[in-house]
């Protein structure tokens, strides 16, 4: 059978299937277990360039994956602290580690109110069926 | 909307872990554990691919060569008995019907043409029977089990007497496999030796089991429809619907060798003399990426700003690590070695025309 979807009980989600996990007022985000199983191998990122402003639910960046393409939504706005530049030569860290070595940007939160309208991981849960 | 049907392998793709998609009316499996790993498996050792959407014609009786040479492009008159030929069906004023493959069987012929056109094929041929012929769709009575890789014949070896040294590249025989009487040919979609074999849907699992097993010192997986479209795509293989369609000439996309005018009348026959005569206007060319970009079915194909076309096949290459695809351009910009801007989220990527195959190691006889 198909590996079970793993969702973290520490993060929040997006309907997009990004997730957000908050340190203090930096926020670190990446795409979801379920996100990369259905692009499958990823075998390019595009990034933002460190300091610039994202906005909430605004597509930044790109995920190259062998037969599909899929844009990468912020889900909060703020400002690009720093970006996972490991993804540059190893880009399937995103289907090996989608929460950990997989990480995408790191955001400084500029609205902390956005984080309330992200879903909570039972939520996200429903969304996908897991 | 009718359901999507069932290959006789589908339980045994869940269980091996596939993620299924709907093609072609069936519910096929797209891949296992990755398009990546399941390509280079291919490459360097061997895979199993479930291919039993494709659609299995034969046709019967004693006008039967006759009405496949008035059908197809190639020349079925110079086919030996077991002999396999890639040939495609055109439209009377334009365009291409389908591509397939015809095998010459001792009593009468196989047509296996893409699922995605079995429909429209079976109705197209059937609209222009003439003469003693009998056609009869057995699409539903043969399941299609492709064996693919260098060490695809080691595998085979285990299973059948056959003496596959004397069965040659797009030759095909009759013998028993594990046990089983059936047709198989050395054919492929991939590049890479290999076989295809056409069995009774009834000994499906069993047929599986056997090949697997016989595999696994090989370290054999089965591999989905991705592999298979980012292997054929590294040939240079046609896709029906993508690089050649009811709009497009075999001229053009390069398989002009599988069109033979000189054999007398077949349908399509007029709008290929014409533009043989006239010259092509554009072609299907092949690209690379100069820099990390990945092209895609409908990209923009541009130069200095201006367009020339439209990517019809577009992949990441596991073997070339870098974007490969195909598109038709304007005949002046299809030398090799001319570069060319892939319009990639508006952006312009560089790109330079090659040669083909893209994947010059493969291993097919």
């Amino acid at each position: 059978m198909e590996a079970k979807v793993v969702i973290k009980d520490d993060l929040k989600y997006t309907k997009e299937h990004e997730w957000l996990k908050l340190t203090g007022d930096v926020a670190t985000m990446g795409i979801t277990d379920y996100a990369q199983k259905e692009l499958g191998d990823v075998v390019f990122v595009e990034l933002p360039e460190v300091g610039r402003e994202v906005e909430q639910m605004k597509s930044f960046g790109t995920i190259e994956a062998v037969k599909a393409v899929s844009d990468i939504f912020s889900p909060v706005s703020g400002k690009v602290m720093e970006i996972n530049a490991k993804l540059s030569s190893q880009s399937n860290l995103i289907n090996s580690d989608p929460y950990g070595e997989g990480w995408i940007i790191k955001i400084k939160i500029k609205n902390p109110k956005e984080i309330d309208t992200l879903l909570a991981p039972a939520e996200y849960r429903k969304l996908v069926g897991g | 909307m009718t359901q999507p049907k069932k290959t006789a392998f589908y339980d045994l793709h869940v269980k091996n872990g596939a993620k299924i998609v709907e093609f072609a009316g069936y519910l096929m499996p797209i891949q296992y554990q990755g398009i990546i790993e399941e390509h280079r498996r291919v490459r360097s050792t061997v895979g199993l691919f479930d291919i039993t959407h494709m659609g299995e014609f034969e046709v019967w009786g004693k006008d039967a060569e006759k009405f496949i040479q008035r059908m197809t492009t190639n020349d079925v008159s110079q086919l030996a008995t077991y002999q396999v030929q890639y040939s495609c069906m055109c439209y009377e004023e334009e365009g291409i019907v389908d591509d397939l493959l015809v095998y010459r069987l001792p009593d009468h012929f196989l047509l296996v043409v893409n699922g995605a056109c079995l429909d429209k094929d079976f109705k197209w041929l059937s609209d222009h029977l003439s003469g003693d012929v009998e056609l009869k769709n057995v699409s539903d009575e043969t399941a299609l089990l492709a064996l693919q890789g260098p060490k695809a014949e080691l595998v085979m070896k285990k299973l059948t007497d056959v003496n596959l040294s004397d069965l040659k590249f797009y030759w095909a025989t009759k013998g028993k496999v594990g046990g089983i009487e059936m047709l198989f040919s050395r054919t492929g979609y991939t590049g890479e030796d290999g076989f295809e074999l056409y069995f009774s849907p009834a000994v499906a699992e069993k047929m599986w089991n056997a090949l697997m097993e016989a595999g696994k010192e090989f370290n054999i997986e089965p591999i989905g429809l991705g592999a298979r479209d980012s292997l054929r795509l590294e040939m240079k293989y046609m896709l029906y619907g993508n690089d050649i369609d009811q709009t497009t000439n075999p001229l053009e996309a390069g398989i002009g060798w599988i069109v033979k005018p000189d054999k007398g009348d077949f349908i399509g026959r007029g709008p290929i003399l014409k533009l043989k005569n006239e010259g092509l206007k554009r072609k299907l060319v092949a690209f690379e990426q100069l820099d990390k970009a990945f092209p895609r079915h409908n990209y923009e194909i541009q130069k200095n700003g201006k367009k020339l076309g439209e990517v019809t096949s577009g992949t990441f290459s596991p073997s070339l690590d870098k974007g490969i695809g195909l598109g038709y351009v304007p005949v002046e910009y299809s030398q090799i070695g001319t570069e060319l801007d892939i319009m990639i989220r508006n952006k312009p990527n560089r790109a330079v025309v090659v040669k083909t195959p893209f994947y010059q190691h493969a291993t097919h006889k």
